[in-house]
């Protein structure tokens, strides 16, 4: 069974190293760690997703809750919360195939962010799904390279997540229109940098 | 004022007394401005620094201190550390470090510490900049001690060490991610308190949390009251005095035929301070099976860690008793006290170790009962020999290295027990394998003049390991045998007295011969290398599996 822990931290050196190190002492299994600092620059957000069985599950949230510099713990479930992922696909796109894969590119909302001669370097962002999805039909035109971020998630809605909107409005980029329906299943919020992902509750 | 005179104006404030040490280039600095109001004791190894602190602070309840230089020295403290991690002692540990210009170039004696010492302590800090001294000596000081204690480490680079302090630095902790929780869910309390309530074959167990906790007395009224019959840990001996009719003895792989059946047979079992280790359950899935477990602890994640905890509450376990006591309602529970006496079985018969052990509580009951001795062991057969024969009647009268099992703790620690608590008569019971690990803080108690006994269990063997090999590995000894040196000449170069007894009939003679020397001893007995421990349940075997004879 996976999860999907929302790790507060304080930035401090060493913080990253505690946290994996108590996955691999512990040998609890990690899927993905997604870090960036916050609103609050004294802080830093981990996006853990872990796979184990309950018993596992509740020991990865009482030993990091032990750890001096972990400030909170939360476990972030949809359709409670809100995960994202974003990937980077290099594909082998010879003129011939071009159009075949910009339409790919569109119906899954991603966007060609790079264009070379033999091939095209298209990004997308959205639950794991979807980029699995993407990234598996990009797949018959021959995929060369694939970087994927690891989630990163927020909870819907809550008190708690509009008190770091607030914050977090001055750390947005500007010049990229955050798009409103970002919420809906499978929709593109635009690329974030790992420091704003505070701000992507706004965007939503 | 600099870095170092900051470290030791809030070791001062923060009532710390003495600090075990050794000097070397990082650290000079440090030791440069070393008040004269702190004592400092020099031992001889690092590693003995650390488990000298630690026996500090297992004897007074109070923090004991460590100071090593960079590279190697701290490198040495780290079994001693972790020795004290496994166990929960408080100890601060201060170490040299090169200079903060000179960190990741490989400099000489630079070894990453701070790394290295991540998953041994509770927390641990680099100091990159003096302004920040103040502040994170307050947090150690504080997290060693706060909650479930622990080792906290301070790696102090020389720079930092030898800089100006700025006139006003905020030294108040920040430490937003750190709330022990103190006084356990009122609810949960309650339903512990039913439980106890409905239960008809109820077991108390006890671990080292009550003795950090200073709750021993609690549990003692909670058993009386509920009448509980009491199990012990190896850490938890001396909660309960060993000759309360409802002690039952160590639980466990070398616990008594009473406590292990007991806790086979209770219905609810109430545990206390306990981390429920593999040398504490055997098999953990045939571990209290019938039994409904109450776990308190202060460290929510030993909760469900390795047994399930039924009505787990997190909280100090004194605060936790003072809550529960009232609710429970009095109880005498003839029956089931009954059924539990009948579970003791007559003592077996003693080999010679076990017998020294029996010979000293002889000689030295009443120094045991008034709380005046502590006794400090080693690890090995007579470690366990200590456990199930010596009567412990107060917690912090027995040091031992429980969790981490680190032969060599003993000599060392009996040095921190006894400049810890100079009033008390400390007696070490080692082996001849497990006194040479540290042996050469002998030179220490002789120079610290310290009047420890010790007991040396002499076997010629590792004898743990030659039991097990002849038990479980078809006899195949394989690099067990010692060839020891001449005892007695040994501890008299290092100007130690010392006395040979090999007729076991003398061994009573001998203790009281011992005992009664002013300054420190050594009284060499020899054991024959094939006595075993027993009882004994084999590693990973229910409890049920108990070895009674061999």
């Amino acid at each position: 069974m996976k999860r999907t822990f929302s790790v507060l931290v304080e930035n401090q050196p060493g913080v990253l190293t505690r946290v994996a190190g108590l996955f691999g002492r512990r040998g609890f299994n990690i899927q993905s760690l997604a870090v960036g600092v916050t609103q609050d620059p004294s802080l830093s957000r981990m996006t853990i997703v872990v796979d184990g069985d309950d018993r596992v599950l509740e020991q990865v949230q009482k030993q990091l809750n032990k750890l001096v510099n972990v400030i909170k713990v939360s476990v972030l479930e949809a359709p409670e919360a809100i995960g994202r992922e974003l990937a980077l696909v290099r594909v082998h796109a010879p003129p011939a195939q071009r159009t075949a894969i910009m339409q790919v590119v569109d119906i899954f909302r991603a966007k060609i962010v790079d264009v070379a001669r033999r091939s095209l370097v298209v990004e997308i962002t959205g639950d794991e799904d979807k980029v699995s999805a993407m990234v598996d039909l990009l797949r018959e035109f021959g995929i060369m390279e694939v970087v994927r971020t690891g989630k990163i998630a927020m909870a819907r809605g809550s008190k708690e997540s509009r008190g770091g909107m607030w914050h977090g409005q001055s750390t947005i980029r500007s010049g990229r229109r955050p798009r409103a329906l970002a919420r809906l299943a499978g929709g593109g919020t635009g690329v974030w940098e790992p420091g704003e992902c505070a701000g992507a509750e706004l965007e939503g | 004022m600099i870095g170092a005179e900051v470290l030791w104006n809030s070791l001062l404030q923060h009532g710390v007394e003495v600090i075990f040490g050794y000097p070397g280039g990082a650290v000079i600095p440090v030791y440069d401005v070393l008040p004269s109001s702190l004592r400092h004791v020099l031992v001889r190894h690092e590693q003995a620094a650390a488990m000298a602190a630690d026996g500090y602070a297992r004897a007074t309840g109070r923090l004991g201190a460590c100071i090593a230089t960079s590279g190697p020295g701290a490198l040495n403290l780290l079994c001693g550390l972790t020795n004290a991690f496994l166990d929960s002692a408080p100890v601060l540990a201060i170490t040299g470090q090169v200079p903060t210009g000179q960190l990741g170039r490989d400099a000489f004696q630079e070894t990453d510490i701070f790394g290295a010492t991540m998953p041994l302590t509770k927390h641990n800090y680099l100091v990159n900049r003096v302004e920040d001294l103040p502040r994170i000596l307050n947090e150690a000081v504080y997290l060693a001690q706060a909650g479930r204690k622990g080792p906290v480490l301070v790696d102090l680079p020389r720079d930092v060490a030898e800089a100006e302090v700025p006139p006003r630095v905020d030294a108040s902790p920040r430490l937003p991610g750190y709330k022990p929780r103190r006084d356990g869910h009122p609810a949960q309390v309650a339903r512990a308190a039913e439980a106890l309530a409905s239960a008809r074959k109820p077991l108390l167990l006890v671990g080292g949390g009550v003795k950090w906790a200073e709750a021993a007395p609690l549990a003692v009224r909670l058993a009386e009251k509920a009448g509980l019959p009491v199990a012990s840990t190896l850490m938890g001996l001396g909660t309960v005095p060993a000759d309360h009719p409802l002690f039952l003895g160590m639980i466990g792989m070398h616990g008594t035929v009473a406590a292990n059946r007991a806790v086979q047979e209770c219905d609810v079992l109430l545990a206390l301070g306990v981390r429920f280790s593999d040398r504490v359950t055997g098999k953990r899935e045939a571990f209290a099976t019938g039994a409904q477990i109450i776990h308190v602890d202060v460290d929510p994640a030993e909760l469900g860690k390795n047994v399930p905890a039924h009505i787990p509450i997190v909280g100090d376990v004194g605060r936790v008793l003072e809550g529960l006591i009232p609710l429970v309602p009095e109880r005498r529970r003839q029956e089931w006290l009954d059924e539990v006496d009948s579970f003791r079985s007559p003592a077996g018969q003693d080999g010679v170790g076990a017998s020294a052990v029996r010979a000293l509580a002889r000689v030295t009951g009443d120094l045991a009962r008034r709380g005046d001795l502590i006794l400090v062991t080693d690890v090995g057969q007579h470690q366990m020999w200590v456990a199930q024969h010596y009567p412990f009647y107060h917690p912090r009268t027995l040091l031992t290295s429980g969790g981490l099992g680190a032969m060599g703790y003993g000599l060392p620690a009996a040095v921190g027990a006894q400049i810890g608590c100079p009033g008390k008569r400390v007696v070490l019971v080692t082996g001849d394998g497990s006194l040479q690990i540290n042996l050469q803080e002998l030179a220490t108690v002789r120079q610290e003049d310290l009047p420890i006994k010790i007991v040396l269990l002499d076997n010629g063997s590792l004898g743990m390991v030659r039991q097990w090999q002849e038990m479980f590995f078809d006899g195949n000894l394989v690099a067990v045998s010692l060839g020891g040196p001449d005892w007695v000449k040994l501890a008299e170069a290092y100007g130690i007295k010392a006395w040979r007894c090999s007729d076991p009939g003398e061994l009573e003679d001998g203790l009281a011969t011992l005992m009664a020397e002013p300054g420190p001893g050594l009284l060499h007995c020899r054991v024959p290398a094939e006595e075993k421990v027993l009882p004994m349940v084999p590693a990973g075997e229910p409890l049920a599996r108990i070895i009674v004879s061999w």
